[in-house]
């Protein structure tokens, strides 16, 4: 599935996109742990982002399907 | 441009992400009605200083689809909350230089009171949620992305970083 990056977590983890593997059923909290264990230098900013997905915030908990489209969204600077 | 909401009530919607100059009048004249006896705005502009540093330039960058639907969200929710005419809720992207709009957010309605905490809580949300990011270049050749833990802000000379498109 698609993960997206921005700003901080972006710079951190080099690429404003991945493509990930990922097994049937995988967590947010799974897929955060994952991403962590690859890109150990971004583990605060993903600790301390959010995550969407398919557009909208969603729990550690949630579960992941094929084809959904996610973000990691660090803290937000709008407005 | 008018959007049933809530309720089923119709009003004037504007909800733009923009890379250019924020067009205020154009915009105010939109969410205009004749029902409506006040509007008001609130327009965020960019500053030259931030914590003690000189500001060279700022930029924007958003997550779009999901800041478009979720802007979209914040307007019906205020319309939801106050009896509102009309929303715009504009947000630039890109580079913006000191002193220009960074973001603008108006409502119209019957009643000064409703359009002013309707104004009020627009930015609020905004500011609180949507997945827009602001990255300040300094005078000094440091940049940040405002926001993150101070052990996080990037120090390197400030280069644009290439994104691919999506």
């Amino acid at each position: 599935m698609r993960v997206l990056f921005f700003a901080s977590v972006k710079d951190a983890i080099g690429a404003d996109q991945l493509n990930l593997e990922l097994p049937e059923g995988t967590s947010i909290a799974e897929m955060r742990d994952r991403l962590k264990g690859r890109f150990g230098r971004a583990a605060p900013h993903i600790d301390g982002s959010r995550v969407a997905v398919n557009a909208a915030f969603a729990e550690d908990p949630s579960v992941l399907k094929d084809g959904d489209e996610v973000a990691v969204i660090p803290p937000v600077s709008g407005g | 441009m008018a959007r049933i909401g809530p309720g089923d009530r119709v009003y004037r919607l504007i909800v733009e992400l923009t890379r250019k100059p924020i067009d205020r009048d154009r915009i105010l004249r939109a969410i205009e009605s004749d029902a409506a006896g006040a509007i008001a705005a609130f327009v965020g502009t960019v500053r030259d200083h931030h914590s003690g540093r000189s500001v060279r330039e700022l930029a924007y960058e958003a997550y779009e689809s999901m800041a478009l639907r979720l802007m979209t969200a914040i307007a019906d929710e205020m319309t939801r909350k106050w009896p509102l005419s009309g929303v715009a809720l504009v947000h630039r992207l890109g580079n913006v230089p000191i002193g220009e709009a960074s973001v603008l957010v108006a409502v119209s309605s019957a009643h000064r009171a409703h359009a002013f905490e309707a104004c009020r809580h627009g930015i609020e949300r905004i500011k609180a949620d949507v997945p827009i990011w602001k990255r300040e270049s300094y005078v000094d050749g440091t940049s940040t992305w405002v926001g993150t833990e101070p052990a996080a802000a990037s120090l390197r000379p400030s280069a644009a970083p290439k994104a691919t498109a999506r």
